[in-house]
């Protein structure tokens, strides 16, 4: 206003002026008043700037993951640059492994994580949603606290004191109880021969079931409890019984959450290094049978890589950190489109 | 609500204030701290060093003792790993590296920083196993260890081994071999033996800090190589004598190249440096397995550091000479009180010798 009288001093009055500006100011107010809200607002400035701000700085963040992503994906390829101009993609083909003669393949190893990560998941995903369903439906009050904290408990254990454990406990028990066992009345599917030692792809799976069950129970548990209650009641006011409602009800509804938490528990069986180690015998080899030793991709790079000599061993060591991120996203991806397959276009049912 | 809002804000700006003023005077003693150190360090010589952690324990007391002698040297020695302490000695990262194997002509020819193999202490691998019903202490034959590794003698009982162990009931029970599964100087001195005594072997497998095993199961560390043993009847493995004699493990005697079967011992080791020292030139990288000599045990290995041949700073090429000649006039006696065995002195004079070359 001031700005304008300066070089033009018009002999304009002030108070048409006032009235002018505050007609400007709130152009639809049929009162002639703006709103509380609308004063309030304004008192906070145009917000236009700092909008556009957020909106970059968050954009930053979630542009982050990707440059992580790639940043990673990139040293990983630099890196074993030397092996990969050795052995090309053959390398993920192939199942030598000798420092000596520096001949290197990967084959052994995927096979070693991809077996135990599955093995483990078919034993551990039903236990966790029983686990689950018994915590979120039929649980009594008094135990819901305990199982739960001891759910949670299982889950801040390192991993180390479980490959302990496994070493000390679980070996001997493979070796002399279970392991005959399965022999005797398993052994014709192929799936138990040779000779039990104890450790091996078996043990190796059933410590990672133990490690991946908290996980995937909690989730579940959180997953089934957030379904509403009008949900079960409804079933149940149908004439369902409880084990009707609880399928139809609940896990029908929760089962996208339920894949999220198993896809959360196999990423860490894929990436579980020192209690594998310490029990699965650490051969690269692919065997039938479950009671021969395996290796995986983390366990390989865990062991080795402080005392590799010679750059195309190294090399080597860290195309295998590249086969263990590719074989994480193909697996992820694999799971991910599985559940888009199978919950496309499906709302929740009950027949 | 506003005015609960309000008296949040106070809280948390009242918070955070003490928090900044706790922080400053935390910071006031860090500095403080970091004044003084740097007021004792000035003029001290700092020494960065990196690599194997077979000698760490008694490299780490020499460093310790050396430093409370000479207040003014102070050596840090981080324990990486052979190759890691290859890796950083060759780039010049670290003052000196250590390194449980030597280090391979093509490797010192492509370093950046020239450096000498220096040997200080030596190790040895003993043979460790599980029989159930057998007590005596077993004799094996280089031979017979290599074909065990090899998954072609399979039981206790093979008339192999029975033939070295008379009187010895050995059960009908499969051999399980156990390995280092991570990379290891012991892995290497155990190949490099059995590559010696089997040609087979040494065709087949060869000699690594890892290897093909053609046979058997890996397990980390010399712990868990005993532990596997120690739990698993029918089982074999190899660990340091160190482990051994620190974890009251028996363990077997195996075959000198004189033909008379040795338990290992530091005495050994040092017996088999001496015979191999004859026809050592001033390059030490020699292997000292299957050495002759009456009580040369034939699993013993020299442990190295890896030290530049031309320090960048004079200074600091001084306090590493006058290290390493304290380390063979003192260190070295205290080896075998920690299981290690001392340098024989025609190797510890030869040693002497290239200490005076470097600059």
């Amino acid at each position: 206003m001031s700005l304008d009288e300066q070089p033009n001093p018009s002999p304009q009055p002030t108070a048409p002026a006032l009235t002018s500006f505050v007609a400007e100011a709130a152009p639809a107010g049929p009162e002639g008043e703006p709103s509380v809200i609308r004063r309030y607002l304004q008192t906070r400035g145009s917000g236009g700037l700092a909008d556009r701000v957020f909106a970059g700085l968050m954009l930053l963040c979630g542009l982050s993951i990707f440059a992580i992503v790639l940043f990673i994906l990139w040293i990983l390829i630099d890196r074993s640059k030397l092996s990969l101009a050795q052995f090309g993609f053959h390398f993920f083909l192939r199942s030598a492994w000798d420092p000596v003669s520096g001949d290197f393949g990967a084959l052994p190893f995927i096979f070693g994580t991809l077996a135990t990560s599955l093995l483990a998941l078919a034993m551990a995903v039903p236990l966790a949603i029983g686990v689950a369903v018994f915590l979120s439906e039929l649980c009594p009050a008094k135990l819901r606290a305990p199982i739960s904290f001891l759910t949670e408990l299982l889950a801040a254990i390192p991993s180390v004191v479980y490959g302990l454990w496994a070493v000390f406990v679980l070996v001997p028990i493979m070796r002399d109880q279970l392991g005959p066992v399965l022999y005797q009345y398993l052994g014709w599917t192929g799936f138990f021969e040779g000779y039990n030692f104890g450790e091996g792809l078996l043990t190796a799976s059933i410590i990672l079931a133990i490690m991946i069950l908290p996980i995937i129970s909690s989730i579940t548990r959180d997953i089934m409890l957030a379904v509403p209650i009008s949900q079960r009641e409804a079933v149940l006011a149908l004439g369902a019984t409880r084990w009707e409602m609880i399928r139809t009800g609940v896990l029908r509804n929760a089962r996208i959450g339920i894949v999220g938490a198993v896809i959360l528990g196999l990423g860490r069986a894929l990436g579980e290094t020192m209690a594998v180690t310490m029990v699965i015998g650490n051969h690269p080899v692919i065997s039938k049978s479950l009671f021969a030793p395996g290796y995986t991709l983390a366990s390989v790079i865990a062991n080795e890589f402080t005392e590799a000599t010679g750059d195309m061993y190294l090399s080597a060591l860290i195309e295998i950190g590249l086969a263990l991120f590719l074989v994480t996203i193909v697996v992820n991806a694999i799971a991910r489109a599985l559940v888009w397959a199978v919950t496309r276009g499906t709302p929740a049912r009950v027949h | 609500m506003e005015n609960v809002r309000r008296i949040e804000l106070v809280d948390v700006r009242q918070a955070a204030s003490l928090g900044a003023r706790e922080k400053q005077v935390k910071l006031k003693w860090i500095a403080a701290v970091l004044t003084v150190v740097m007021a004792g360090v000035a003029g001290a010589q700092n020494i960065n060093a990196a690599g194997a952690t077979f000698p760490y324990p008694i490299y780490n007391r020499w460093f310790t003792e050396y430093a409370q002698a000479h207040p003014n040297v102070h050596i840090n020695y981080q324990s990486i790993g052979s190759g890691g302490g290859v890796q950083q000695t060759s780039e010049g990262t670290v003052d000196f590296g250590a390194s449980d194997m030597p280090v391979a002509d093509e490797k010192i020819a492509a370093a950046k920083v020239k450096f000498w193999n220096l040997p200080t202490v030596l190790g040895a691998v003993v043979p460790v196993y599980n029989i159930p019903g057998v007590s005596q202490t077993l004799n094996f034959s280089g031979d017979v260890l290599a074909d065990i590794y090899l998954g072609k003698i399979k039981m206790w009982n093979d008339p192999r081994i029975a033939k070295d162990n008379p009187g010895v009931n050995l059960p009908a029970k499969g051999i399980l071999p156990v390995y280092r599964s991570d990379g290891s100087g012991t892995t290497f001195i155990y190949t490099d033996y059995l590559s010696k005594v089997s040609p087979e072997w040494a065709s087949k497998v060869g000699k690594n800090t890892s290897v093909q095993w053609p046979a058997g199961i890996g397990q980390k560390g010399n712990e868990g190589v005993a532990g596997m043993v120690r739990q698993t009847p029918g089982a074999i493995g190899y660990v340091e004598l160190i482990y051994a004699l620190q974890n009251k493990i028996d363990y077997g005697a195996v075959k000198s190249k004189d033909g008379k079967f040795l338990k290992g011992t530091p005495e050994g080791a040092t017996a088999a440096a001496a015979s191999a020292a004859k026809a050592m030139t001033t390059d030490f990288r020699v292997s000292i397995t299957n050495a002759p000599g009456a009580d040369a045990y034939p699993i013993s290995s020299f442990t190295y550091m890896l030290i530049p041949v031309r320090f960048a700073d004079p200074a600091k090429g001084k306090a590493m000479k006058d290290f390493l000649g304290w380390m063979l006039a003192h260190g070295e006696s205290e080896a075998s009180g920690m299981g290690y065995a001392a340098l024989p002195k025609p190797v510890a004079d030869k040693v002497a010798l290239a200490i005076n070359k470097i600059q």
